[in-house]
């Protein structure tokens, strides 16, 4: 469970988020849309604890992610993240990039991370890049390969941050379809997203922000066909 | 048909003074690559106000000649009696240059580093260590490579100012033959091909990492 309480956080005098409450259970998907400069990048930010919050608290499993007490490091294995950027480590091969983490934090031996690896990237369909270097893949595949990473450290969370936006269209088919999976499959979700019609098809919730504040959530049915809020209309109407 | 009165000895007096060169720029390369590693790393990791001092007492190196260093450092230690051999001081002068310079290398190479790549690795729960050594430093050798072969034949050819402690390194040597046996074009030509045959194998190494690393590209 991710339980959000009043989060606020600022960027010198600029208010990014002005008391967000959010309560995501266990294997649930919650979809986050909103404008530009919404916050909704910097709330995914400050759930995994790279970013530190003003006021308020973040809990995952319990543990109060921007504790001093809270080893980070340890945290963040349960905290998978995907980032709309593309970040594939680029002097490492696609299965050096997702065997990194699990060697490394989790002291896997070589073959042990390789399995896992493996497994993972036949899963979004890369299995035959393996030993490619990310230079040589296409967007779509390189955000794949970044989940893959993310899903080799088996987490208990995933947050995706507009993972699609940067592709163009015709591949933003393949890695919605590897969300799709990963949310049937129970993974617990926040994904930040543009792609309305995947927010309605995947998601439990549909949350709404507008100008640092939640302005509205609730099940994809009522945001999308009957939305209370004003600003969720007008947001909602100069998308489609 | 040409001829010289450069005997082997001769021959061997001169790379003698290559080998002078060679310790010289090893050490002053060595010293200042971990000393332009270490404050590259705080220059790149802290803000900028906080490194001033450190930024400053740098551009001092960067900017003073060599020579005026080199005899500065020099004149210092002996009045101070510390007895320093000047070998050991031009290696110390010539490391805090190459420092000054490679410190510059290494925190634009650090800066060049994505910040979303980085976030990427902390998020895997990668410790800042694991992150500098697993992700940052190899992204970074890349950018900072063709710079740094570039800072170390500099360095190479810049030690030859250390002729002025008196020490014999390949030109001190080659002027001293010059003068004793008065065939200064083809003694400098040799020198030079020296300086080329010491100079050429780090610029190979340089050019074929380049090219493996372009490969992935
Ligand atoms: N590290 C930072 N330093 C300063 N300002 C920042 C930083 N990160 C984000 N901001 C600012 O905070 C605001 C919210 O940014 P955020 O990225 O969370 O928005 P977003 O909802 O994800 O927008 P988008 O849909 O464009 O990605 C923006 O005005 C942005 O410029
Ligand atoms: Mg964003």
């Amino acid at each position: 469970m991710i339980e959000i309480e009043n989060v606020h956080k600022s960027f010198g005098s600029l208010k990014v988020l002005k008391g967000i409450d959010l309560t995501v259970a266990k294997g649930e998907v919650v979809s986050v849309i909103g404008g530009s400069g919404s916050g909704k990048s910097t709330l995914l930010t400050c759930i995994n604890g790279l970013e530190p919050v003003d006021s308020g608290r973040i809990l995952v499993e319990g543990v109060e992610v921007h504790a001093r007490s809270t080893d980070l490091n340890k945290l963040r294995r349960k905290i998978g993240i995907v980032f709309q950027q593309f970040n594939a480590f680029p002097h490492l091969t696609v299965l050096e990039n997702v065997t990194l983490a699990p060697r490394k934090v989790k002291g896997m031996s070589k073959r042990e991370a390789e399995e896992i690896a493996v497994k993972q990237l036949d899963h979004v369909g890369l299995g035959d890049k393996k030993s490619v270097y990310p230079s040589r893949l296409s967007g779509g595949q390189q955000q794949r390969m970044a989940i893959a990473r993310a899903l080799a450290m088996s987490p208990g969370y995933m947050l995706f941050d507009e993972v699609t936006s940067a592709l163009d269209p015709q591949l933003v088919g393949e890695v919605l379809d590897t969300l799709k999976l990963l949310a049937d499959d129970g993974m617990t979700m926040i994904c930040v997203t543009h792609e309305m019609g995947f927010a309605r098809d995947v998601s439990d919730r549909v949350a709404f922000f507008d100008q640092g504040v939640m302005a509205e959530i609730g099940p994809p049915e009522q945001i999308f066909g009957d939305a209370k809020n004003e600003a969720t209309r007008k947001f909602l109407s100069s998308v489609r | 048909m040409f001829e010289t009165s450069l005997t082997l000895n001769d021959l061997m007096f001169m790379l003698k003074g290559a080998g002078v060169t060679l310790m010289v720029t090893f050490f002053a390369v060595t010293g200042g690559t971990l000393m332009g590693l270490a404050f590259g790393v705080i220059r790149a990791q802290f803000k900028p106000w906080v490194t001033l001092p450190l930024a400053f007492v740098l551009d001092i190196f960067r900017s003073v000649p060599l020579l005026i260093q080199l005899i500065l450092a020099n004149a210092f230690q002996a009045i101070a009696g510390y007895g320093i051999s000047p070998f050991v001081t031009s290696c110390i002068v010539l490391a805090l240059y190459t420092a000054a310079y490679c410190t510059e290398i290494v925190r634009g190479a650090i800066a060049a580093v994505p910040a979303v790549t980085r976030r990427a690795a902390r998020s895997l729960g990668l410790t800042w260590r694991q992150d500098m050594t697993q992700v940052v430093f190899p992204m970074a050798l890349r950018v900072a490579l063709p710079s740094w072969i570039g800072l170390t034949l500099g360095v190479m050819k810049d030690s030859a100012l250390v002729l002025w402690l008196g020490i014999i390194e390949l030109l001190r040597a080659s002027q001293i033959l010059v003068t004793r046996l008065q065939e200064p074009m083809f003694i400098l030509l040799v020198a030079g091909a020296i300086y080329f045959v010491l100079s050429f194998p780090i610029a190979r190494l340089g050019a074929q990492l380049e090219k493996r690393w372009k490969e992935n590209d």
